[in-house]
């Protein structure tokens, strides 16, 4: 600065107001003028703290909000949950609430027969259970295959690939009511969809109001509303394979079939496994689009575990909140199972 | 059209356009109509008068009737085709309707009244995108009630955020401390505890602390987000140490380095997680419908769902305010975009 003549810096300063770039530097200096006395204050007031505490002390300091946050609104009940499920009566106050061991559990476990909800005490709870059980199983092909799919069409060399990438991601970004909304115009009786089958010559079908076609939308839904997502992390993955294997193997005459079934998909499968699991993970919890799409219903076809208990716990006016909670207990073991395969598949192959 | 062609077929490397590259296009263009298909439906309908969203089957353009305001009317007629008994087709507006009779009149000419079977008249429409469903909707739905939370609770928990996940990332990544690696550990094990799982004790925890219906009920218990704090982590280790050190020597004490040197080179991960937080706390649903049952504290998600719950669906209304709720996200999706894919991609992380 100081070898720029003063006339050309006048010059400068000028020009400075003129532009409205430089306006933005100069509200920016602002910015960062302000943001100084701020750090000058925070360092002021802080520096009893440190000398009390010294250097290592102050990471405690740091790490404070965090755990104390962390600590009341996730840890706390988490363990709150185990003792809900051990104890009962309707009251949510937990010191009113006596001791009742494995009842919870055992009520909600017994049952006739474990393939058929209606020999159970709590049939709706094991409703839920077979229709999560179903919905993962289709939710979680369909959607890999389709991602796998798209990521593979997207990783092909060709014009307007950012754009495209763009277009499957969106629908990730939509809010849960906003997905389940766009879907019931479409699918409701004088809707979008029933124009195409009456036009087709069949009579209008209740896409919402039959159980068999209620959990089928379900699942292409959430495939629509998340698939961008998995794509892009198996992209990813695509993209990571180096180069260098496909010329090879061009080289030594292999086809582009040979080359997908010998190189890309074996190179994919770390992270195919963690996207297996992770949609695993999220399918188990499938809640909020199907509540504002069907409620639910219609009857229970479509209410799965935390919809049942939210239900039970919070909804209605029964207060079951140990049963609840030992619904939460089952839930949270299938989830922790699956959790542990992934942190071991992490650790495995180092990707996470 | 010569240009477009040619940017299209532009191989990188490759000679020419494979069949399979035509494969690949024809699924990405369907894939496309498919992602977009249901939005821009959505859109379209909003625009829709009441009339044609009733209609079956229904038109993908918004169309509107036309009127004319003839003099000694109180209300603007409507106009039709007509065509008469002698075989012409006439312009009319209609007067009145009794049963399969309507009266219609001509505009320049409103003495005259003709009466005609109404299957011999078919409306004058015209593509109108009418923005009345969104005036009439924002008022009977609240909308700058719910707009003002969802403003409220997405800024506010974003800040909160990004000031506790950076400053344990912080403590976490520079520091080491008795009971580092528990905190550690706990974080990445709960990484995938979800809140559907623990859903009754959060409720109580949050009504022994006095939060529900409350805002800050939903803005603070979220704010310790384990994937904040891991994403953060992982960027402040790649900062070297020597930097913290000579600042120390030259007398900084910690939260001088926190805040100007830590923060400030975290700027590219802050920035991550921003998005991140934002588009967390605008789509949340299930936390405020737990936390809040008093309709003035709902959020655009919450109220948008209790609102088409009502017991006759107001179809205009909603798919109005569908399309007020997803602009926000869509606006800054189309500005970050590549920023969010890539962000995605690399963290692996939603």
């Amino acid at each position: 600065m100081a070898s720029i003549p003063p006339t050309a810096a006048r010059k400068k300063i000028k020009r400075s107001v003129s532009s409205p770039a430089d306006v933005l530097r100069l509200v920016g200096q602002f910015f960062e003028a302000v943001y100084q006395v701020f750090v000058n204050i925070i360092d002021f007031l802080m520096h009893p703290l440190q000398n009390r505490l010294g250097v290592r002390g102050m990471a405690y300091v740091f790490v404070l909000p965090n755990l104390l946050i962390f600590g009341v609104f996730i840890l706390l009940p988490m363990l709150l949950n185990f003792y809900y499920a051990f104890t009962g009566s309707t009251n949510l106050y937990p010191a009113d609430r006596p001791f009742v061991g494995l009842e919870n559990l055992s009520r909600l476990f017994s049952c006739g027969n474990f393939l058929d909800p209606n020999t159970c005490e709590v049939d709706v709870f094991w409703r839920a259970v077979s229709n999560t059980g179903g919905y993962v199983i289709f939710q979680v092909t369909t959607m890999i295959l389709m991602s796998l799919i798209s990521a593979l069409a997207l990783n092909r060399k060709l014009a307007g690939q950012g754009f495209f990438r763009s277009v499957f991601f969106y629908p990730v970004l939509l809010s849960p009511v906003v997905v389940a909304l766009i879907w019931k115009w479409i699918l409701q009786q004088d809707g979008l969809l029933n124009a195409l089958v009456v036009s087709l010559g069949q009579e209008r079908v209740g896409f919402l109001l039959s159980p068999q076609w209620a959990q089928f939308w379900v699942v292409v839904i959430s495939v629509w509303a998340q698939m961008g997502f998995y794509t892009l992390i198996l992209l990813a993955g695509l993209q990571a394979i180096p180069s260098e294997l496909y010329e090879a193997a061009s080289i030594d005459g292999a086809s582009q079939t040979q080359s997908f079934w010998r190189i890309t998909l074996p190179l994919l499968m770390p992270t195919m496994f963690v996207v297996i699991v992770l949609s695993l993970i999220r399918a188990v919890q499938v809640f909020d689009q199907v509540f504002a799409l069907t409620g639910g219903g219609p009857g229970t076809a479509t209410t799965y575990m935390v919809q049942y208990i939210y239900d039970v716990g919070l909804a209605s006016q029964t207060n079951q909140y140990g049963i609840a909670s030992a619904a939460s207990l089952v839930m949270a073991f299938f989830l922790l199972l699956l959790t542990a395969v992934q942190l071991r598949l992490g650790r495995n192959s180092e990707i996470t | 059209m010569r240009t477009v062609l040619n940017y299209l077929t532009n191989t990188r490397g490759r000679k020419r356009l494979h069949f399979t590259d035509w494969l690949t296009y024809l699924y990405l263009l369907m894939g496309t109509a498919m992602m977009f298909g249901p939005v821009i439906w959505l859109v379209m309908s909003s625009f829709k008068p009441q009339s044609e969203i009733l209609r079956f089957p229904p038109r993908f353009l918004p169309y509107r009737q036309e009127t004319v305001i003839v003099e000694g009317y109180d209300t603007p007629l409507q106009l039709f085709d007509v065509v008469l008994e002698d075989g012409t087709t006439r312009r009319l507006a209609q007067v009145r309707r009794v049963g399969i009779e309507a009266q219609l009149i001509d505009p320049a000419n409103p003495e005259e009244i003709f009466r005609v079977n109404i299957a011999d008249r078919t409306p004058v429409e015209s593509v109108y995108f009418g923005l009345e469903n969104y005036q009439e909707g924002v008022e009977s739905f609240n909308f700058w009630t719910y707009l003002r939370n969802s403003v409220v609770v997405t800024i506010a928990a974003t800040v909160v955020t990004l000031l506790v996940n950076s400053m344990a990332a912080f403590a976490l990544s520079k520091y080491q401390f008795r009971g580092r690696d528990t905190i550690l550990f706990v974080t990445i094990a709960t990484l995938m505890v979800p809140l559907s799982v623990i859903l009754v004790p959060v409720f109580l925890v949050i009504s022994e602390v006095g939060w529900t219906n409350n805002l800050l009920g939903v803005i603070i218990p979220g704010a310790a987000t384990p994937t904040g704090v891991f994403l953060l982590r992982q960027y402040m280790l790649t900062i070297p140490d020597e930097l913290l050190d000579s600042a120390r020597i030259d007398g900084a004490s910690e939260w001088r380095i926190y805040l100007q040197i830590i923060l400030p080179l975290a700027r590219p991960a802050l920035a991550v997680l921003t998005i991140f937080s934002v588009m967390w706390r605008w789509n949340d649903f299930l936390w405020p419908l737990v936390v809040l049952s008093r309709s003035e504290l709902f959020t655009l998600q919450v109220g948008l769902n209790s609102f088409q719950g009502e017991l006759n669906i107001q179809w205009n209304y909603i798919l109005a305010m569908t399309v007020l709720t997803l602009l926000p996200i869509t606006v800054v999706f189309a500005f970050l975009q590549r920023y969010i894919t890539t962000g995605i991609a690399t963290t692996g992380m939603k």
